[in-house]
């Protein structure tokens, strides 16, 4: 999540770590576990243990305990009934759901309106974006027009200067759309959602583009033959054999929403319309709260959709990919 | 929407040739047979709606009288029509709804960033020069010794509130705030005073005493000239007349201030200012040049945090992609070795900082180094008071590792996937022929990793740059720069400046906020030609 855009190399990566290993089992006669039994059988030396995978599991300790020792502390803070900074310092000493309740039905804390602002700007946010993005890189992948090459080296050059970069601008714009369309201007959902619109076919189209054109055009052919016209083609056909790709990028950018703060922050005013992260940061910043087990408890709450969904859907695509309908 | 067999001909490459009128009448009947009607009517619908939001929006920007915005509305909407009701267009058709959106809200909004970065917008400076000027008036008005009383009404249309007025003479006139008072007819009277009249609601007693704050707030000028003052009521049933202390004599571009005789000139500064340099607030939004980048590398104060906040940057950038890549490539080829168990274990336990939304995982490290209270120093320093996020050296230190713990999975997944798309076969060889396992790693496999991860370090170099989140979530920029006029700390990067310049000191200043931007913009650029260049991304696009 550090890095919203290149994560795609991510799945691409895992994705091929898996087919290999794949293939390298299937090289070595069959499922890796198995070949490991076939081995002939040797005298069991700990110091040959270590050389070859031990100093391995070492090395794999000491990082799981470095990358799991924040997540460790954040849950055991929000099992921590009292509340204060030092109270979550002794780890799992008490056990307790309390703050999980303090931070739903504190009135002071809109916690589940904000997680609801928060799904359902990123939900939509993410739906839109795929259908722009898909729409988009069809076009890109299955025409040929003037402007083509043009408009998609444009994309990939907008795509490197983020949105944030203009977050001045985009504070004054949205100002003046309030003074004449109060609805979907400052303040409004709708007018975050176009903002983060905006961003959709920058970072996404050129993704999209590659994926496409792993699609062969026979089968928008042979459907051109049966009579389907360009927009049947799409919806019926190219959109269901792109699903994988369509799954990335609805997860990219819903994370990406659900972490974006600087126009959120500029755009939101009202605590009651804002994000998650827009409320839990003013939140932890007041040097008045000192409910550090009800943030903690937010934070589980918070992260554990996008860190469920992340897991999810890594498997889905990689299924996705390698069962793909075309050969 | 219809199929169009004849355009998808054109539209191919190698079929230049205009289909003859044979073929076209073919695909007609041919489209006729298999386009749907249910496509059409929904395609039917959908326009309409647009067309009715375009109509809504031209009315509003009529009354407004936003010519431009309403002329750019119209056109959009021609265009968008023309696109979808042609028969041809086809590539058009799915580009322009995103086409749309990236030009108001990704190019449109860098390039205003442009030109605020040329102006003094910001906390002041806010509005036009008649803004400005009927605001300096409003609030310099002061009650006009032994003017008489106005018998007054409160009332309403639609929200907005204006006062019914009866004067003296028995004269009776309406205005609100933007309308001066004009005379009216047919005011029902009693008792001498106006107390109703058509088109609008008279308040009542308790709702003038629920919005006495609104109410009290008015200030009903008295006609088109501002220096003819204004009407008041402080309770809503006596209106008295206020004239302001400033006079403003629009030919010579100067408010007079009449209590003191101070004259204040409009010397092209966008505030009126006297001659002993004293400015009146609010001023007015004007273009001001290359001024904020001037101030910006000139002013002492301002250009200390500059070059140390650049250079932090650049240095955050670049250690945060080095440290990553080379704790993930050291962590991928550990374990990328079939023979070790429960590889998948590790990989999920290693991808959760991953998986976690980063604004969440900075405000928990930044509870873990708090200095008195974290569990960082009262557990595993054992009571330890390192100033982990209020030290300017320590703050940094502690900024790279928690940007470390953020990415290292990534870097990790990257180089376990591009190791183990290297062919077996180069291992082979190179073993048949002598390699020792450091050489194969070192002069074949890094090099052949690197042609593949190189543009994601950019990449990832880039992202870096602009990491807001960490640095905001973390530090927020701290600790706190004291010297400095605006609101800036000693772990924040540009991006964090840009921001808290912007938005979060007590006066706010766009434009010095939006030079900085392009500051950053002219960085961006460059590594992204570096980029293409080195990837040479944009020559495979055909």
């Amino acid at each position: 999540m550090a890095e919203p855009r290149p994560i795609s190399g991510t799945e691409t990566g895992l994705l091929q770590g898996e087919l290999v290993e794949q293939r390298a089992a299937v090289k070595a006669g069959g499922d890796p576990e198995l070949t490991r039994e076939v081995a002939p059988k040797r005298p069991f030396s700990f110091g040959r243990w270590f050389k070859a995978t031990g100093w391995r599991h070492l090395v794999g300790i000491v990082v799981v305990a470095f990358a799991l020792f924040p997540i460790v502390f954040v849950i055991s803070s929000s099992l921590n009934p009292t509340g204060t900074l030092t109270g979550s310092n002794a780890l799992f000493s008490q056990i307790g759901l309390d703050a999980y309740a303090r931070i739903l039905t504190n009135p002071q804390v809109p916690f589940t309106t904000w997680f609801g602002n928060t799904i359902l700007i990123a939900g939509i946010t993410a739906l839109l974006t795929v259908f722009l993005g898909a729409l988009a890189a069809y076009s890109f992948s299955r025409m040929r027009f003037t402007g083509r090459r043009f408009g998609l080296i444009s994309i990939v050059v907008i795509q490197m200067f983020p949105q944030m970069l203009a977050v001045v601008a985009i504070f004054l714009v949205m100002s003046a759309i309030s003074d004449w369309f109060p609805a979907i201007g400052l303040n409004t959902h709708i007018g975050l959602i176009m903002v983060y619109l905006g961003g959709a076919l920058g970072v996404n189209t050129y993704l999209m583009y590659g994926f496409f054109n792993t699609i062969p055009s026979s089968i928008d052919e042979a459907a051109k033959i049966d009579g389907a016209g360009h927009a049947r083609i799409f919806f019926t056909i190219i959109l269901r054999l792109v699903a994988p790709i369509l799954a990335v990028v609805a997860l990219l950018s819903f994370i990406f929403s659900v972490n974006e703060y600087v126009v959120a922050s500029v755009i939101l005013i009202d605590t009651e319309k804002q994000t998650l992260a827009v409320g839990l940061v003013k939140l932890v910043s007041n040097p008045r709260y000192a409910d550090w087990a009800a943030f903690s408890a937010g934070a589980v709450i918070a992260a554990l959709p996008v860190v469920l969904l992340f897991l999810y859907l890594q498997k889905y695509i990689v299924g996705g990919l390698t069962a793909g309908a075309v050969k | 929407m219809s199929s169009m067999i004849d355009e998808d001909v054109a539209a191919d490459p190698g079929a230049d040739r205009k289909p003859t009128k044979r073929q076209r009448q073919a695909a007609k009947i041919a489209d006729a047979a298999s386009g749907s009607m249910k496509a059409f009517v929904v395609k039917l619908v959908l326009m309409g709606l647009v067309d009715a939001i375009a109509l809504y929006a031209v009315f509003i920007l009529a009354l407004q009288r936003e010519w431009i915005v309403l002329g750019v509305i119209v056109a959009v909407t021609v265009f968008v029509n023309w696109i979808y009701f042609s028969r041809r267009r086809l590539p058009a058709k799915y580009l322009t709804p995103g086409i749309i959106f990236l030009s108001l809200f990704q190019v449109f909004v860098l390039l205003y960033t442009g030109y605020v970065a040329f102006t003094n917008y910001g906390t002041g400076h806010n509005g036009s020069k008649e803004q400005a000027v009927s605001s300096l008036m409003a609030a310099s008005l002061e009650r006009v010794p032994d003017s008489p009383t106005y018998q007054v009404t409160v009332v309403d249309q639609l929200g907005t509130l204006g006062l019914l007025v009866t004067d003296p003479d028995g004269d009776v006139q309406l205005g609100t705030m933007e309308q001066p008072l004009a005379e009216v007819d047919g005011a029902e009277i009693e008792n001498g005073k106006a107390v109703a009249v058509d088109g609008w609601t008279t308040l009542s007693f308790g709702e003038v005493i629920s919005r006495t704050d609104e109410i009290t707030e008015l200030a009903i000028p008295a006609s088109d000239d501002p220096n003819d003052g204004a009407l008041r009521t402080p309770d809503g049933s006596n209106g008295y007349l206020y004239t302001s202390n400033l006079e403003y004599d629009e030919a010579a571009g100067t408010m007079t201030d009449l209590s003191t005789g101070t004259v204040y000139t409009d010397i092209g500064t966008g505030a009126f200012v006297a001659e002993d340099g004293q400015e009146l607030r609010p001023g007015w939004q004007i273009v001001v040049g290359f001024d904020n980048f001037i101030r910006a590398v000139t002013d002492p104060r301002l250009a200390g945090p500059l070059v140390y906040v650049t250079l932090w940057t650049f240095a955050f950038a670049l250690i945060s992609v080095a440290s990553t890549f080379f704790l993930g490539l050291f962590l991928a080829i550990t374990f990328n070795d079939l023979r070790m168990r429960g590889r998948k274990a590790y990989r999920i336990a290693m991808i959760l900082p991953y998986a976690i939304p980063s604004f969440l995982s900075a405000l928990v490290w930044a509870g873990m180094m708090n200095q008195s209270f974290g569990f960082i120093n009262q557990v595993l320093l054992g009571g330890a008071s390192v100033p982990w996020l209020t030290d300017p050296f320590v703050a940094k230190i502690s900024v790279l590792i928690v940007n470390l713990w953020l990415g290292f999975p990534y870097m990790f997944l990257v180089c376990l996937g591009a190791l183990q798309s290297i062919p077996d076969d180069v291992q082979e060889a190179a073993t048949v022929d002598g390699a020792s396992s450091w050489n194969v790693f070192r002069l074949i496999k890094l090099p052949l990793l690197l042609v593949s991860v190189a543009p994601l370090l950019i990449a990832s170099f880039a992202f870096n740059f602009n990491n807001f989140n960490v640095i905001y979530m973390l530090t927020n920029g701290g600790p706190r720069d004291t010297g400095a006029p605006i609101p800036v700390g000693f772990t924040d990067i540009l991006i964090s400046m840009v921001y808290k310049v912007a938005f979060t000191g007590q006066t706010r200043d766009y434009g010095l906020a939006s030079a900085y931007s392009i500051i950053i913009f002219i960085v961006v650029a460059v590594i992204s030609i570096i980029a293409f260049r080195r990837t040479k991304s944009l020559e495979e696009i055909n």
